[in-house]
């Protein structure tokens, strides 16, 4: 247990040090926000569809802890490039501990920067419908911190240099992110719908849309036993990549 | 302290190590030198459990390595050829999370970390962040970082590489003052001849995945008929660049990276 908190808390000291990382990590989520939310509300007002700074608020703060999850995990290739990863693996300690301690620093670290960003949505006028659902949206963000802080690093583990990066955050997370229902309702999408059945961050997206404003797609029930599987099984396959780390 | 029995390590065709025996005396200040490509970076992996030699066997501590993994673990400190902090940290920081990777407890930690720092010169930094270190502060930190689980054995790969003559010399003499005050068994690569032969007590020559020699540094000069180490190795493995072995490095290193855990 020492072992994965040392981890856990060397991963948000790190954050905690690199303010232009917090910062930075604002930026995305908020500039949707703002252009989405104030460009396309008055249309989605007009359409009959509600407040559209409402509805797109928890796709933003799913965005957010998505992003910083991902990139939580690719702070393992910089832990490669740089070394220190190879005084974790040559330590006598089980490598399943190393990765724990890892991802449940990253989750953290997801969770605290999709807080802020939920915080910044306040004074731009999102307001959660009831504040009794808040445990439940606080376990959304944290099942979603965990997935892909766990998807992150698995990724990471088969990759050796900072290259990949950018093509895994365009050709992964940004479509995931896109086709999520997070910009738009996926009621009466057709094909768009059938495709976010299979995407985990539609569910993250809507869990944490339900809880803060009451409007569910799949529902409570639907998003909880996905998100729960997928990340026991994100988890479990980067664990096993992690293992086959080479030192 | 260290044995190792007829090793060999083959990457697909490519014999980076052929049947290396040797045994390090508990105490002792070892060098393995040889030219690049010659498989010494391939033995200390196997050594420190990162490899498993195709063939043969090695004891560290009367334990055998392939069996009692996380008890040789236990037993050795390593500092890499490359850099292994985290230079967002600090010094003191960078132990504490070695301390507790190693099963060491706090007090210890904290008692033997201030002492380790402050025989390393780095006590009045102990608190920066290990980015604003120079090279030099780097390696005494990751020597001392390796010291402080009060390991039987330390392996420096290369220790001194890129350093300044000013800092070689100070780092062996810290080296050198440890091996005698708690008499850990020294085990380093280098390809500095003259620290070799100032350092260490005994030394073994590798080329082409073989031993070619062992022995002191007097014993190899007398051996070859030369007046230096330096000499003495160029006679052992020829005055050749090896640019061709380099490739097989290189290849090996690639082999290394797909096949290994």
């Amino acid at each position: 247990m020492r072992v994965i908190g040392i981890l856990w808390l060397r991963q948000l000291i790190r954050q905690w040090r690199s303010r232009a990382r917090i910062i930075g990590a604002l930026g995305q989520p908020l500039l949707f926000l703002l252009s989405f939310g104030f460009g396309f509300g008055p249309v989605f007002a007009r359409a009959g569809a509600g407040n559209y700074l409402q509805f797109l608020a928890p796709g933003v703060i799913g965005m957010g802890v998505v992003f910083s999850g991902m990139f939580s995990g690719m702070d393992l290739i910089w832990d490669k490039q740089f070394g220190f990863l190879r005084e974790t693996l040559v330590a006598p300690v089980p490598r399943w501990q190393i990765m724990f301690g890892r991802t449940a620093g990253g989750a953290t670290v997801a969770m605290l920067q999709g807080l802020l960003v939920a915080l910044a949505c306040v004074p731009v006028g999102f307001r959660p419908a009831s504040l009794t659902q808040l445990p439940l949206a606080l376990t959304f963000v944290a099942l979603t911190a965990f997935m892909f802080t766990a998807l992150g690093t698995g990724i990471a583990s088969l990759v050796e240099d900072f290259h990949a990066f950018p093509l895994i955050m365009n050709f992964l997370v940004m479509p995931l992110f896109f086709l999520s229902g997070a910009l738009f309702p996926l009621n009466g999408t057709g094909t768009l719908g059938v495709i976010a059945t299979f995407n985990p961050v539609a569910y993250a997206v809507d869990g944490l849309r339900g809880s803060l404003t009451g409007t569910w797609h799949f529902g409570a029930s639907l998003d909880l036993a996905v998100m729960g599987l997928v990340t026991l099984a994100f988890l479990g396959v980067g664990t096993l990549l992690f293992e086959r780390v080479e030192a | 302290m260290i044995e190792a029995r007829e090793l060999v390590r083959r990457f697909n065709e490519f014999v980076a190590v052929d049947h290396v025996s040797f045994e390090v005396a508990k105490g002792e200040i070892f060098a393995f030198l040889g030219p690049n490509g010659a498989g010494k970076t391939t033995t200390i992996r196997m050594l420190t459990t990162l490899l498993e030699p195709s063939e043969g066997q090695i004891f560290i501590d009367g334990l055998d390595v392939a069996r009692h993994r996380a008890e040789v673990r236990q037993r050795f400190g390593i500092v890499f050829q490359d850099p292994s902090l985290d230079v967002e940290l600090t010094a003191l920081e960078n132990l504490r999370i070695h301390g507790v990777l190693y099963g060491v407890s706090r007090r210890d930690c904290l008692a033997r970390g201030e002492s380790l720092l402050r025989r390393f010169e780095l006590w009045e930094r102990r608190n920066d962040p290990v980015k604003r270190f120079s090279g030099g502060m780097k390696r005494r930190l990751e020597i001392a970082r390796g010291l402080l689980h009060t390991p039987r054995v330390i392996f420096l790969d290369e220790p001194t590489l890129g350093l300044d003559p000013q800092t070689r010399n100070q780092l062996w003499s810290h080296v050198r003052h440890l091996n005698e005050t708690e008499q850990v068994t020294v085990f380093l690569t280098t390809h500095y001849m003259d620290e070799a032969e100032k350092v260490a007590q005994r030394i073994a020559i590798i080329d082409h995945g073989r031993i070619v020699a062992q022995g002191s540094a007097a014993e190899l000069r007398d051996r070859t008929g030369t007046d230096s180490l330096e000499a003495a190795f160029l006679a052992l493995t020829g005055a050749q660049i090896r640019d061709e072995v380099a490739e097989g490095s290189d290849f090996m290193r690639q082999m290394v990276r797909s096949r290994s855990r």
